[in-house]
Protein backbone atom coordinates (compact mmCIF):
# COMPACT_ATOMS: atom_id res chain seq x y z
CA UNK A 1 0.00 0.00 0.00
CA UNK A 2 2.80 2.29 0.86
CA UNK A 3 4.82 1.78 -2.07
CA UNK A 4 1.93 2.23 -3.94
CA UNK A 5 1.38 5.64 -2.96
CA UNK A 6 4.84 6.37 -3.43
CA UNK A 7 5.07 5.43 -7.00
CA UNK A 8 1.81 7.03 -7.39
CA UNK A 9 3.23 10.54 -5.95
CA UNK A 10 6.88 9.48 -7.95
CA UNK A 11 4.52 9.35 -11.18
CA UNK A 12 3.13 12.60 -10.28
CA UNK A 13 5.50 14.67 -9.16
CA UNK A 14 7.79 13.50 -12.67
CA UNK A 15 4.64 14.42 -14.97
CA UNK A 16 4.16 17.69 -13.63
CA UNK A 17 8.35 18.09 -13.72
CA UNK A 18 8.57 17.15 -17.42
CA UNK A 19 5.46 19.06 -18.87
CA UNK A 20 6.89 22.35 -17.06
CA UNK A 21 10.47 22.42 -18.30
CA UNK A 22 11.97 26.27 -19.73
CA UNK A 23 14.27 25.97 -22.46
CA UNK A 24 17.23 27.57 -20.95
CA UNK A 25 19.58 29.47 -22.54
CA UNK A 26 23.51 29.06 -21.79
CA UNK A 27 23.72 32.61 -19.81
CA UNK A 28 20.80 31.52 -17.35
CA UNK A 29 22.29 28.65 -16.33
CA UNK A 30 24.35 30.31 -13.84
CA UNK A 31 22.44 28.37 -10.60
CA UNK A 32 21.70 25.31 -12.29
CA UNK A 33 25.51 25.17 -13.28
CA UNK A 34 26.59 25.30 -9.63
CA UNK A 35 28.91 22.59 -8.62
CA UNK A 36 27.16 21.67 -6.00
CA UNK A 37 23.83 21.34 -8.31
CA UNK A 38 24.97 18.42 -10.07
CA UNK A 39 23.09 15.85 -10.11
CA UNK A 40 25.48 13.09 -8.83
CA UNK A 41 27.17 11.99 -5.73
CA UNK A 42 29.95 14.22 -4.10
CA UNK A 43 33.42 12.88 -4.64
CA UNK A 44 34.05 12.10 -0.76
CA UNK A 45 31.04 10.47 -1.11
CA UNK A 46 32.28 7.71 -2.47
CA UNK A 47 33.38 5.58 0.54
CA UNK A 48 30.20 5.95 2.25
CA UNK A 49 28.84 4.26 -0.80
CA UNK A 50 31.23 1.84 -0.50
CA UNK A 51 30.09 0.68 3.18
CA UNK A 52 26.55 1.22 2.36
CA UNK A 53 26.25 -1.25 -0.19
CA UNK A 54 28.20 -3.42 1.90
CA UNK A 55 25.82 -3.38 5.02
CA UNK A 56 22.66 -3.20 2.48
CA UNK A 57 21.19 -5.67 0.73
CA UNK A 58 19.86 -2.79 -1.88
CA UNK A 59 22.28 -0.87 -4.42
CA UNK A 60 22.30 0.73 -7.90
CA UNK A 61 20.98 3.45 -9.48
CA UNK A 62 22.79 5.82 -7.50
CA UNK A 63 25.83 5.73 -10.04
CA UNK A 64 27.82 3.78 -7.31
CA UNK A 65 28.78 -0.40 -7.75
CA UNK A 66 26.35 -3.27 -8.10
CA UNK A 67 28.66 -5.95 -7.95
CA UNK A 68 32.42 -6.16 -8.16
CA UNK A 69 34.86 -6.43 -5.38
CA UNK A 70 34.16 -7.79 -1.64
CA UNK A 71 34.91 -5.72 0.90
CA UNK A 72 32.48 -7.68 3.14
CA UNK A 73 34.18 -7.76 6.44
CA UNK B 1 43.09 -14.69 -19.45
CA UNK B 2 42.83 -11.77 -17.16
CA UNK B 3 46.48 -10.94 -18.46
CA UNK B 4 45.78 -10.85 -22.22
CA UNK B 5 42.64 -9.14 -21.28
CA UNK B 6 44.68 -6.42 -19.19
CA UNK B 7 48.07 -6.41 -21.84
CA UNK B 8 45.44 -5.73 -24.61
CA UNK B 9 43.43 -3.11 -22.66
CA UNK B 10 46.71 -1.39 -22.07
CA UNK B 11 48.14 -1.73 -25.13
CA UNK B 12 45.31 -0.15 -27.21
CA UNK B 13 45.32 3.08 -24.99
CA UNK B 14 48.46 3.42 -25.43
CA UNK B 15 48.17 3.48 -28.87
CA UNK B 16 45.24 6.32 -28.42
CA UNK B 17 47.67 8.78 -26.71
CA UNK B 18 50.93 7.86 -28.58
CA UNK B 19 48.87 7.32 -32.63
CA UNK B 20 48.43 11.36 -31.64
CA UNK B 21 51.58 11.83 -30.65
CA UNK B 22 53.25 10.80 -33.92
CA UNK B 23 51.16 12.34 -36.11
CA UNK B 24 51.20 16.03 -34.57
CA UNK B 25 54.03 18.60 -36.45
CA UNK B 26 56.05 20.26 -33.80
CA UNK B 27 55.50 24.01 -35.36
CA UNK B 28 56.39 25.50 -31.85
CA UNK B 29 60.35 26.47 -33.21
CA UNK B 30 59.37 27.05 -36.87
CA UNK B 31 56.65 29.87 -36.40
CA UNK B 32 57.54 33.43 -35.17
CA UNK B 33 55.77 34.81 -32.04
CA UNK B 34 54.00 37.46 -33.58
CA UNK B 35 54.90 39.56 -36.94
CA UNK B 36 53.78 42.81 -37.84
CA UNK B 37 53.72 41.98 -41.92
CA UNK B 38 51.11 39.24 -41.26
CA UNK B 39 47.51 39.67 -39.38
CA UNK B 40 47.12 36.70 -36.78
CA UNK B 41 44.99 33.43 -38.08
CA UNK B 42 41.50 35.29 -37.53
CA UNK B 43 40.00 31.60 -38.51
CA UNK B 44 38.34 30.02 -35.75
CA UNK B 45 37.58 26.64 -36.98
CA UNK B 46 41.23 25.55 -37.96
CA UNK B 47 42.60 22.42 -36.31
CA UNK B 48 44.23 22.77 -33.20
CA UNK B 49 44.47 19.74 -31.39
CA UNK B 50 46.17 20.06 -27.22
CA UNK B 51 48.73 17.91 -25.91
CA UNK B 52 48.15 15.46 -23.63
CA UNK B 53 48.08 17.50 -20.16
CA UNK B 54 47.22 16.17 -16.71
CA UNK B 55 43.50 18.22 -15.95
CA UNK B 56 43.06 17.35 -12.25
CA UNK B 57 44.12 14.85 -9.54
CA UNK B 58 41.63 13.87 -6.69
CA UNK B 59 42.27 12.21 -3.48
CA UNK B 60 39.68 10.99 -1.43
CA UNK B 61 40.71 9.44 1.72
CA UNK B 62 38.24 7.82 4.42
CA UNK B 63 38.08 6.18 8.54
CA UNK B 64 35.75 4.16 8.99
CA UNK B 65 34.70 2.65 12.56
CA UNK B 66 31.86 -0.03 13.16
CA UNK B 67 30.97 -1.54 16.39
CA UNK B 68 27.76 -4.41 16.39
CA UNK B 69 26.81 -8.16 17.45
CA UNK B 70 25.74 -9.97 14.64
CA UNK B 71 28.65 -11.21 12.61
CA UNK B 72 27.80 -13.38 9.48
CA UNK B 73 31.31 -15.27 10.39
CA UNK B 74 29.45 -16.22 13.39
CA UNK B 75 26.59 -17.11 12.48
CA UNK B 76 24.37 -13.76 13.04
CA UNK B 77 25.59 -13.26 16.91
CA UNK B 78 29.57 -11.75 18.02
CA UNK B 79 31.40 -8.98 17.54
CA UNK B 80 31.59 -7.20 14.03
CA UNK B 81 34.06 -4.68 14.96
CA UNK B 82 35.25 -3.02 12.03
CA UNK B 83 37.68 -0.31 11.32
CA UNK B 84 38.67 0.93 7.50
CA UNK B 85 40.84 3.01 5.67
CA UNK B 86 40.32 3.61 2.48
CA UNK B 87 42.19 5.65 -0.05
CA UNK B 88 41.60 6.67 -3.66
CA UNK B 89 44.19 8.35 -6.16
CA UNK B 90 42.29 10.00 -9.49
CA UNK B 91 44.48 11.27 -12.19
CA UNK B 92 42.76 12.76 -15.10
CA UNK B 93 44.58 13.74 -18.14
CA UNK B 94 42.73 15.44 -21.25
CA UNK B 95 43.53 16.02 -24.75
CA UNK B 96 41.62 17.78 -27.58
CA UNK B 97 41.74 15.07 -30.66
CA UNK B 98 40.27 15.28 -34.20
CA UNK B 99 37.00 18.04 -34.45
CA UNK B 100 37.66 19.72 -31.31
CA UNK B 101 36.95 16.64 -29.18
CA UNK B 102 37.86 16.50 -26.05
CA UNK B 103 39.63 13.12 -24.46
CA UNK B 104 39.69 12.53 -20.81
CA UNK B 105 41.86 9.37 -19.54
CA UNK B 106 40.58 8.86 -15.85
CA UNK B 107 43.48 6.68 -13.92
CA UNK B 108 42.18 5.70 -10.73
CA UNK B 109 43.83 3.79 -7.67
CA UNK B 110 42.62 2.48 -4.37
CA UNK B 111 43.89 1.01 -1.27
CA UNK B 112 42.49 0.27 1.63
CA UNK B 113 43.45 -1.32 5.52
CA UNK B 114 40.58 -3.19 7.65
CA UNK B 115 40.73 -4.87 10.88
CA UNK B 116 37.64 -6.87 11.33
CA UNK B 117 37.18 -8.92 14.56
CA UNK B 118 34.84 -11.17 13.42
CA UNK B 119 37.70 -12.41 10.34
CA UNK B 120 39.80 -13.61 13.53
CA UNK B 121 36.93 -16.26 13.61
CA UNK B 122 37.08 -18.12 10.68
CA UNK B 123 39.35 -20.13 12.30
CA UNK B 124 37.15 -21.57 15.14
CA UNK B 125 39.37 -20.40 17.91
CA UNK B 126 39.67 -17.30 16.55
CA UNK B 127 43.21 -17.31 15.52
CA UNK B 128 42.79 -16.01 12.13
CA UNK B 129 44.47 -12.96 11.05
CA UNK B 130 41.46 -10.15 11.92
CA UNK B 131 43.25 -7.38 9.07
CA UNK B 132 43.45 -7.36 5.25
CA UNK B 133 43.63 -5.09 2.39
CA UNK B 134 42.65 -4.23 -0.74
CA UNK B 135 43.80 -2.90 -3.98
CA UNK B 136 41.71 -1.54 -6.89
CA UNK B 137 43.22 0.44 -10.11
CA UNK B 138 40.61 1.16 -12.46
CA UNK B 139 41.31 3.20 -16.41
CA UNK B 140 38.55 4.97 -18.07
CA UNK B 141 38.51 7.00 -21.39
CA UNK B 142 36.10 9.20 -22.47
CA UNK B 143 35.82 10.82 -25.30
CA UNK B 144 33.36 14.44 -25.82
CA UNK B 145 32.32 15.82 -28.80
CA UNK B 146 32.32 19.47 -28.57
CA UNK B 147 29.84 20.04 -31.22
CA UNK B 148 26.86 18.01 -29.60
CA UNK B 149 28.33 17.88 -25.97
CA UNK B 150 27.55 13.77 -26.78
CA UNK B 151 29.96 11.20 -24.91
CA UNK B 152 31.23 7.86 -25.67
CA UNK B 153 33.19 5.77 -23.31
CA UNK B 154 35.02 2.29 -22.00
CA UNK B 155 36.89 1.56 -18.70
CA UNK B 156 38.20 -1.32 -16.76
CA UNK B 157 38.84 -2.07 -12.87
CA UNK B 158 40.30 -4.35 -11.15
CA UNK B 159 39.98 -5.16 -7.28
CA UNK B 160 42.08 -7.81 -4.92
CA UNK B 161 42.03 -8.78 -1.99
CA UNK B 162 42.64 -12.16 0.27
CA UNK B 163 39.47 -13.94 -0.35
CA UNK B 164 38.73 -12.45 -3.42
CA UNK B 165 39.18 -10.82 -7.18
CA UNK B 166 37.49 -8.60 -9.21
CA UNK B 167 37.62 -7.85 -12.59
CA UNK B 168 34.81 -5.08 -14.47
CA UNK B 169 34.39 -3.57 -17.67
CA UNK B 170 32.11 -0.68 -18.93
CA UNK B 171 30.69 1.14 -22.12
CA UNK B 172 29.51 4.21 -21.38
CA UNK B 173 27.39 6.68 -23.38
CA UNK B 174 25.43 10.13 -23.28
CA UNK B 175 23.58 11.80 -25.57
CA UNK B 176 22.08 15.71 -24.86
CA UNK B 177 18.59 16.90 -26.06
CA UNK B 178 18.93 19.46 -29.18
CA UNK B 179 18.63 22.16 -26.60
CA UNK B 180 21.15 21.10 -24.41
CA UNK B 181 18.47 21.19 -21.33
CA UNK B 182 17.73 17.40 -20.80
CA UNK B 183 20.43 14.35 -21.02
CA UNK B 184 20.05 10.54 -21.58
CA UNK B 185 23.22 8.04 -20.61
CA UNK B 186 23.73 4.22 -20.35
CA UNK B 187 26.28 2.39 -18.83
CA UNK B 188 26.67 -1.64 -19.80
CA UNK B 189 29.15 -3.25 -17.11
CA UNK B 190 30.18 -6.64 -16.26
CA UNK B 191 31.87 -8.06 -12.87
CA UNK B 192 33.76 -11.11 -13.78
CA UNK B 193 34.87 -12.22 -9.74
CA UNK B 194 36.46 -15.10 -8.56
CA UNK B 195 35.84 -16.09 -4.58
CA UNK B 196 38.37 -17.84 -2.86
CA UNK B 197 36.94 -20.56 -0.87
CA UNK B 198 38.04 -19.90 2.62
CA UNK B 199 36.06 -22.33 4.42
CA UNK B 200 35.75 -21.68 8.70
CA UNK B 201 38.08 -24.10 10.36
CA UNK B 202 35.92 -27.05 11.07
CA UNK B 203 34.59 -27.13 7.08
CA UNK B 204 37.91 -27.07 5.52
CA UNK B 205 38.52 -30.13 3.29
CA UNK B 206 41.72 -31.97 5.20
CA UNK B 207 43.80 -31.26 1.90
CA UNK B 208 43.33 -27.95 2.82
CA UNK B 209 44.27 -27.63 6.31
CA UNK B 210 48.14 -26.09 6.83
CA UNK B 211 50.22 -27.21 9.65
CA UNK B 212 53.49 -25.62 8.46
CA UNK B 213 54.82 -22.21 8.71
CA UNK B 214 53.22 -21.37 5.43
CA UNK B 215 49.76 -20.38 7.55
CA UNK B 216 49.17 -17.27 6.79
CA UNK B 217 46.91 -16.80 9.73
CA UNK B 218 43.71 -17.72 7.86
CA UNK B 219 44.42 -21.52 8.31
CA UNK B 220 45.94 -21.95 4.81
CA UNK B 221 48.10 -20.71 1.67
CA UNK B 222 45.54 -18.96 -0.46
CA UNK B 223 47.12 -21.14 -3.63
CA UNK B 224 45.66 -24.16 -1.47
CA UNK B 225 41.93 -23.28 -1.68
CA UNK B 226 39.68 -23.70 -4.61
CA UNK B 227 37.86 -20.69 -6.11
CA UNK B 228 34.47 -20.08 -7.34
CA UNK B 229 33.33 -17.77 -9.85
CA UNK B 230 30.52 -15.07 -9.49
CA UNK B 231 29.72 -12.68 -12.53
CA UNK B 232 27.44 -9.79 -12.52
CA UNK B 233 26.07 -7.62 -15.26
CA UNK B 234 24.83 -4.50 -15.19
CA UNK B 235 22.40 -2.12 -17.81
CA UNK B 236 22.29 1.67 -15.57
CA UNK B 237 20.26 4.23 -17.63
CA UNK B 238 19.38 7.96 -16.41
CA UNK B 239 17.60 10.82 -18.04
CA UNK B 240 18.03 14.35 -16.62
CA UNK B 241 16.35 17.29 -17.96
CA UNK B 242 16.46 21.26 -16.36
CA UNK B 243 12.82 21.92 -15.34
CA UNK B 244 13.59 25.85 -14.99
CA UNK B 245 16.68 28.15 -13.84
CA UNK B 246 16.50 26.49 -10.27
CA UNK B 247 15.26 22.81 -10.69
CA UNK B 248 16.67 19.85 -12.45
CA UNK B 249 15.83 16.28 -12.12
CA UNK B 250 17.28 13.13 -13.06
CA UNK B 251 15.52 9.50 -13.26
CA UNK B 252 17.58 6.78 -12.71
CA UNK B 253 17.28 2.55 -13.41
CA UNK B 254 19.42 -0.03 -13.54
CA UNK B 255 19.03 -3.82 -14.61
CA UNK B 256 20.79 -5.82 -12.85
CA UNK B 257 21.93 -10.10 -13.27
CA UNK B 258 24.56 -12.18 -11.15
CA UNK B 259 25.53 -15.55 -11.19
CA UNK B 260 27.53 -17.73 -9.85
CA UNK B 261 28.88 -18.45 -6.52
CA UNK B 262 26.82 -15.48 -4.78
CA UNK B 263 27.37 -16.65 -0.74
CA UNK B 264 30.38 -16.24 1.01
CA UNK B 265 31.98 -19.90 2.68
CA UNK B 266 33.00 -18.31 5.63
CA UNK B 267 29.68 -17.40 6.84
CA UNK B 268 28.57 -19.93 9.07
CA UNK B 269 24.43 -20.64 9.77
CA UNK B 270 23.27 -22.17 12.87
CA UNK B 271 20.26 -24.48 12.60
CA UNK B 272 17.21 -24.91 15.43
CA UNK B 273 18.44 -28.60 15.84
CA UNK B 274 22.02 -26.84 17.10
CA UNK B 275 23.92 -28.31 14.12
CA UNK B 276 25.71 -25.70 12.26
CA UNK B 277 26.47 -25.32 8.41
CA UNK B 278 27.77 -22.55 5.98
CA UNK B 279 25.71 -19.97 4.10
CA UNK B 280 24.08 -21.36 1.32
CA UNK B 281 22.35 -18.68 -1.35
CA UNK B 282 21.07 -19.51 -5.05
CA UNK B 283 23.35 -19.31 -7.64
CA UNK B 284 20.87 -15.97 -9.36
CA UNK B 285 19.74 -13.12 -8.36
CA UNK B 286 18.08 -10.02 -10.07
CA UNK B 287 18.21 -6.63 -8.85
CA UNK B 288 16.09 -3.84 -9.74
CA UNK B 289 16.86 -0.36 -8.56
CA UNK B 290 14.99 2.89 -9.51
CA UNK B 291 15.96 6.37 -8.34
CA UNK B 292 15.08 9.73 -8.68
CA UNK B 293 16.98 13.07 -7.63
CA UNK B 294 16.13 16.79 -7.90
CA UNK B 295 18.43 19.27 -6.54
CA UNK B 296 16.70 22.99 -5.92
CA UNK B 297 18.24 26.09 -5.78
CA UNK B 298 16.35 27.72 -3.00
CA UNK B 299 17.08 31.63 -3.12
CA UNK B 300 20.19 32.81 -3.49
CA UNK B 301 22.12 30.64 -0.77
CA UNK B 302 20.51 27.41 -0.41
CA UNK B 303 20.60 24.03 -2.25
CA UNK B 304 18.57 21.24 -1.53
CA UNK B 305 20.06 17.92 -2.63
CA UNK B 306 17.47 14.72 -2.62
CA UNK B 307 17.08 11.67 -3.56
CA UNK B 308 14.80 8.74 -3.29
CA UNK B 309 15.29 4.86 -4.40
CA UNK B 310 12.92 1.71 -4.54
CA UNK B 311 14.74 -1.02 -4.77
CA UNK B 312 13.58 -4.93 -5.71
CA UNK B 313 15.40 -8.04 -6.02
CA UNK B 314 14.51 -11.88 -6.84
CA UNK B 315 15.32 -13.10 -2.94
CA UNK B 316 12.08 -11.35 -1.75
CA UNK B 317 14.46 -7.59 -0.70
CA UNK B 318 12.22 -4.62 -1.09
CA UNK B 319 13.97 -1.83 0.14
CA UNK B 320 13.38 2.26 0.22
CA UNK B 321 16.16 4.84 0.61
CA UNK B 322 15.52 8.68 0.72
CA UNK B 323 18.29 11.07 1.10
CA UNK B 324 17.65 15.20 1.72
CA UNK B 325 21.04 17.28 2.09
CA UNK B 326 20.84 20.88 2.59
CA UNK B 327 24.09 22.95 1.43
CA UNK B 328 23.92 26.66 2.73
CA UNK B 329 26.96 28.74 1.02
CA UNK B 330 27.57 31.16 3.56
CA UNK B 331 29.86 32.56 0.46
CA UNK B 332 30.21 31.23 -3.10
CA UNK B 333 33.36 29.50 -2.44
CA UNK B 334 32.66 28.10 1.15
CA UNK B 335 29.25 25.53 2.28
CA UNK B 336 28.14 24.34 5.20
CA UNK B 337 25.95 20.89 4.04
CA UNK B 338 23.95 18.89 6.93
CA UNK B 339 22.37 15.42 5.38
CA UNK B 340 20.21 13.18 6.94
CA UNK B 341 19.61 9.38 4.90
CA UNK B 342 16.85 7.03 5.81
CA UNK B 343 16.82 3.46 4.60
CA UNK B 344 14.23 0.44 5.11
CA UNK B 345 14.25 -2.99 4.08
CA UNK B 346 12.31 -6.25 4.44
CA UNK B 347 14.30 -9.60 4.57
CA UNK B 348 15.46 -12.04 2.33
CA UNK B 349 13.18 -15.27 2.26
CA UNK B 350 16.56 -17.05 2.86
CA UNK B 351 17.72 -15.07 6.06
CA UNK B 352 17.08 -16.81 9.79
CA UNK B 353 18.85 -15.22 13.13
CA UNK B 354 21.24 -17.38 14.77
CA UNK B 355 19.73 -20.89 15.49
CA UNK B 356 16.61 -20.51 13.86
CA UNK B 357 17.20 -21.93 10.54
CA UNK B 358 15.75 -24.87 9.72
CA UNK B 359 17.73 -27.74 8.02
CA UNK B 360 15.34 -28.59 5.74
CA UNK B 361 15.60 -25.06 3.89
CA UNK B 362 17.71 -25.18 0.46
CA UNK B 363 18.79 -22.14 1.15
CA UNK B 364 19.45 -20.05 4.32
CA UNK B 365 21.48 -17.58 5.82
CA UNK B 366 22.54 -15.70 8.93
CA UNK B 367 23.87 -12.54 7.34
CA UNK B 368 22.18 -9.25 8.78
CA UNK B 369 22.80 -7.55 5.49
CA UNK B 370 19.61 -9.72 4.57
CA UNK B 371 17.46 -8.78 7.47
CA UNK B 372 14.49 -6.97 7.70
CA UNK B 373 16.10 -3.51 9.09
CA UNK B 374 16.08 0.19 8.85
CA UNK B 375 18.86 2.66 9.22
CA UNK B 376 19.69 6.20 9.31
CA UNK B 377 22.65 7.88 8.60
CA UNK B 378 22.84 11.96 9.55
CA UNK B 379 25.99 13.99 9.51
CA UNK B 380 27.85 17.12 8.04
CA UNK B 381 29.38 18.45 5.55
CA UNK B 382 32.57 21.53 4.52
CA UNK B 383 33.44 22.42 0.70
CA UNK B 384 36.37 25.40 0.27
CA UNK B 385 36.68 26.58 -3.18
CA UNK B 386 38.09 29.75 -3.49
CA UNK B 387 39.31 31.05 -6.72
CA UNK B 388 42.55 31.76 -5.40
CA UNK B 389 43.08 28.42 -3.74
CA UNK B 390 42.16 26.34 -0.78
CA UNK B 391 44.69 28.08 2.04
CA UNK B 392 46.17 30.68 -0.75
CA UNK B 393 47.63 27.31 -2.23
CA UNK B 394 46.31 27.78 -6.23
CA UNK B 395 47.30 24.23 -7.19
CA UNK B 396 44.46 22.87 -4.51
CA UNK B 397 41.14 23.41 -5.99
CA UNK B 398 38.88 22.20 -3.56
CA UNK B 399 38.76 20.69 -0.28
CA UNK B 400 36.05 19.09 1.47
CA UNK B 401 35.24 17.34 4.94
CA UNK B 402 32.25 14.83 5.94
CA UNK B 403 31.66 13.27 8.71
CA UNK B 404 28.74 10.72 9.28
CA UNK B 405 26.78 8.98 12.00
CA UNK B 406 25.11 5.80 10.84
CA UNK B 407 22.55 3.24 12.88
CA UNK B 408 20.84 0.26 12.22
CA UNK B 409 18.01 -0.55 14.66
CA UNK B 410 20.28 -4.10 14.93
CA UNK B 411 22.38 -2.29 16.99
CA UNK B 412 25.45 -1.95 14.48
CA UNK B 413 26.68 1.38 14.50
CA UNK B 414 29.06 3.06 12.63
CA UNK B 415 30.76 6.46 12.28
CA UNK B 416 32.51 7.64 8.96
CA UNK B 417 35.26 10.88 8.38
CA UNK B 418 36.25 11.75 4.75
CA UNK B 419 38.74 14.26 3.32
CA UNK B 420 38.55 14.78 -0.56
CA UNK B 421 41.41 17.24 -1.87
CA UNK B 422 41.21 18.65 -5.67
CA UNK B 423 44.52 19.72 -7.59
CA UNK B 424 44.43 21.23 -10.87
Amino acid sequence: MTNKIIITLTCILLVTAFTSCVNLKEYQKNRINDSEMALGNRKVEKNELNFQSYREAASGANAGKTGGGCGCN
Amino acid sequence: MKKIYLTVFGFSMLCRINTYAQTRRDTSNTKPLYNVTQPPNQDSTHYNPRKLRLDEIDFVTSYYTQTGDHSAVTGGIGTESVTDIANGLDLNFVWTGNHQNKNTLAVGLGFDYHTAASQAFVSKTGASSPTGTRIYPSVDWTVESAKTGNTFGVGTYYSNEYNYNSLGTDLHFSVKTDNKNGEFSAKLQGYFDNVTLIYPSEFEPVSTVVTSDKSNGHGGNRDDFGSAPRKTYSAAFGYSQIINSRLQVAILGDVVGQNGFLSLPFHRVYFSNGKDTIERLPSSRFKLPLGFRANYFLGDNIILRSYYRYYADSWGIRANTANLEVVYKISPFFSISPFYRYYQQTAARYFSPYEEASPTEQYFTSNYEYAKFTSQFFGVGFRIAPPAGVFGWQGLHELEIRYGHYAQNTDLMSDVISLSLGFK
